[in-house]
């Protein structure tokens, strides 16, 4: 009958009928996959074997996080903080440069998880929860810097608005307590998200365990969701609350982190720009990484119809989008020292591009402004070897960055009698490859314990999941001609469990 | 099989598709029942029309969580910086006009505060963690998290009946209905 109704319409409206193009959506779920599959791929990660290469890379990340951030901690707490290689004027080095790397790196997996919710991107489903789990490890390795680098690690607790013996407050005007309350609500809310995110997955793999043990304790960790709607509704609500809570915490994180320099009079540092500068960086150096550890795992756990290079091309997008936003940052600190007028900023930014920290200077340019532009081509965007080159580079290159802004600036300050070339120690060293190790160790320890696909989010994306589908497909628009979206991968057609 | 007598929690049936058991709410809810609920492996969108619920009030709670810690960290930074222990720092009067430089942590406090209040007072409006349901026993209810769209009507509803519902429920669409005991715990 509805076909008689269609056809009578479009008889009738014949002579000025107007066919309206329409393209389709480039697919977020590849070859047709049934809720079932997308249960079955992702939980058989967690209840599998692990493939050899988990434990090839899990083997020497543990290590390398025992010997670096173990070893180099017990090494630092017995001995002191000047086993590290901070001397008079700079008194942040390295500590602080990873520190800021690994905050930063945070800040991809927020903004895919909130930013992207708010602005109703789906293609965000398939890859948030990997990207929450990246915030909080690079969070932990962050931490650990600015813990030990206030020197005597056992007094850290001074940092807390805690009545003492002395009587005496924090200074609630300082930069660096903000960063301390930034960072800490940044870690909880982050877990909250990140926890509340999981709950519905946890109970998807509670109800396929058999082993009393393994149900009991996702069992306790999915708190008893049985997929209600009137949970889903609440459910539904605190997760967009989060949302929005954690899109303006993630870009304060940053910023504030940005106040510690900002707010000195030290030139180079005392800019306005610092701010979303740092964010944008941060969102860069986050993106980067995500891509770095999405590629291998979708191709090591076979995830490519949830994960799909329509994924892979966004976030490429996204890294060529930021980039350029880095580079415009770059050269505008440069106009303003020029335009200042100040001499001391003048000199500061000369120093950094001639003076003997040059090569720094040539890696963060090379790193972050050109080799992103690459993803302007279509074809580096669809290569997974330039996609991952150049997120190695980024990588490199946010980390060069941290290192620029902060040694070049303290090593040459207003009086040429104290400027010293800055040479890190092997503990300096030991410790940023530890927290390495720490991250990957943590990583692959997600990876084997908790869904990294967020499997009801990518059950809600799939066509059919919409209520009014069967009605659409019954009364297909008659005035529209589907024209198919360009994709990279071709279906395979529907396939099977 | 245990000789103590069970009560009857209510009927469990399946649905093909969130489509058809969108259709089914519709009617379950004109149909007058208040304590039932849909089963979904994940937030099927509109189906709260469809059962008439109403939008959540999880706001409110957040919305004065967040004016928790608002004024929690005023007061923290105010009483501290300015009342028992002043310190004239980076030029700043230790007076209230030195409020703005506490501005960053009272926006942190605000979503910290905010975001602990989601979270419980989102386990309070679920009523959870609740780690055992009769709808558990169910042998097809695990599939709730998996590609199962189900609905269970419970006996409590002064509409249930055991016969009454069984059929209504076959009507609209429902398959593999079951009857679910409640074994008090």
């Amino acid at each position: 009958m509805a076909d008689a109704a269609t056809k009578t319409t479009s008889e009738s409206s014949a002579p000025r009928e107007v066919k309206l193009p329409v393209l389709e959506r480039e697919k977020l779920i590849l070859n047709k996959r049934s809720y079932h599959w997308i249960t079955e791929r992702v939980c058989g990660v967690v209840e599998n074997k692990q493939p050899a290469i988990w434990w090839a890379l899990f083997i020497p990340a543990v290590i390398m996080a025992v010997v670096g951030v173990g070893g180099g901690l017990i090494y630092l707490i017995t001995t002191g903080v000047g086993v590290w290689g901070n001397t008079n004027r700079v008194m942040w080095g390295w500590p602080i440069v990873n520190f800021v790397f690994w905050i930063g790196i945070g800040h991809a997996g927020t903004l895919i998880s909130a930013i992207l919710f708010l602005t109703r991107q789906n293609w965000r489903t398939s890859i948030n929860r990997a990207a929450e789990a990246m915030t909080i490890f690079a969070v932990i390795c962050a931490g650990i810097f600015p813990a030990f680098h206030v020197g005597r690690v056992w007094m850290a607790w001074y940092l807390a608005p805690i009545p003492n013996a002395n009587a005496i407050w924090q200074n609630f005007k300082s930069p660096l307590l903000w960063d301390v309350f930034a960072v800490s609500t940044y870690f909880s809310i982050s877990l909250v998200f990140w926890f509340l995110g999981m709950v519905p997955d946890l109970a998807t793999i509670r109800d396929r365990c058999k082993n009393g043990v393994k149900k009991m304790l996702y069992g306790i960790f999915s708190l008893g969701w049985r997929g209600s709607n009137r949970h889903w509704s609440h459910y539904e609500m605190a997760y967009l609350l989060l949302a929005a809570l954690s899109t303006p915490l993630v870009l304060s994180v940053h910023s504030v982190v940005s106040f510690d320099f900002a707010t000195s009079i030290v030139p180079g540092w005392h800019t306005t720009i610092f701010p979303p500068y740092f964010v944008a960086g941060a969102v860069f150096g986050g993106f980067a990484m995500v891509l770095t550890i999405m590629i291998p795992a979708r191709l090591i756990y076979g995830l490519q119809d949830m994960i799909t290079m329509k994924h892979i091309d966004n976030m490429a997008k996204i890294i060529l989008l930021t980039g350029s936003i880095v580079g415009y940052a770059y050269l505008m600190e440069l106009f303003v020292a020029f335009y200042s007028g100040a001499e001391y900023e003048m000199k500061a930014f000369t120093y950094r591009i001639t003076g003997p920290y040059w090569w720094a200077y040539v890696c963060m340019m090379s790193c972050n402004v050109l080799s992103p532009q690459l993803f302007w081509f279509k074809w580096c965007r669809e290569n997974l070897w330039v996609v991952m080159g150049v997120c190695m580079c980024v990588n490199a290159g946010m980390w060069f960055e941290r290192f620029v802004i902060i040694v070049t600036t303290l090593a040459r300050d207003f009086m040429p009698a104290n400027w010293k070339y800055y040479n890190q120690s092997w503990v300096d060293i030991g410790l940023f490859l530890g927290t390495i190790g720490l991250f990957l160790s943590l990583f692959l320890l997600f990876l084997r314990f908790l869904p990294c696909i967020n499997i009801a989010e990518v059950k809600w994306a799939k066509e059919e999941s919409d209520v009014h589908h069967d009605d659409k497909k019954a009364h297909p628009d008659p005035g529209a001609v589907v024209e198919p979206a360009y994709q990279h991968e071709l279906e395979k057609g529907t396939a099977e469990v | 099989m245990s000789t103590t007598v069970k009560r009857v929690y209510g009927y469990l049936a399946e649905f093909e598709s969130a489509s058809s058991l969108y259709k089914a709410s519709e009617k379950v809810r004109d149909a007058g029942f208040r304590k039932w609920d849909c089963y979904t492996p994940y937030p099927v969108h509109g189906l709260d029309d469809a059962m008439g619920i109403k939008r959540s009030i999880l706001p409110y709670f957040v919305f004065f969580g967040g004016l928790t810690g608002l004024a929690t960290a005023f007061f923290l930074a105010y009483i501290t910086q300015v009342g028992i222990y002043p310190t004239v720092v980076q030029g700043k009067p230790a007076n209230i006009f030195t409020v703005p430089a506490f501005f960053p942590i009272m926006f942190e406090l605000t979503v910290l505060f905010s975001g602990f209040t989601t979270l419980f007072g989102l386990l309070g409006l679920c009523q959870l963690p609740r780690w055992n349901h009769p709808l558990f026993a169910s042998r097809q209810f695990h599939r709730s998290t998996d590609d199962g769209f189900f609905i269970a009507i419970e006996a409590r509803d002064p509409k249930f009946s055991a016969e009454g519902t069984k059929g209504f429920l076959d009507e609209i669409g429902g398959a593999n209905i079951e009857l679910v005991e409640d074994d008090g715990n």
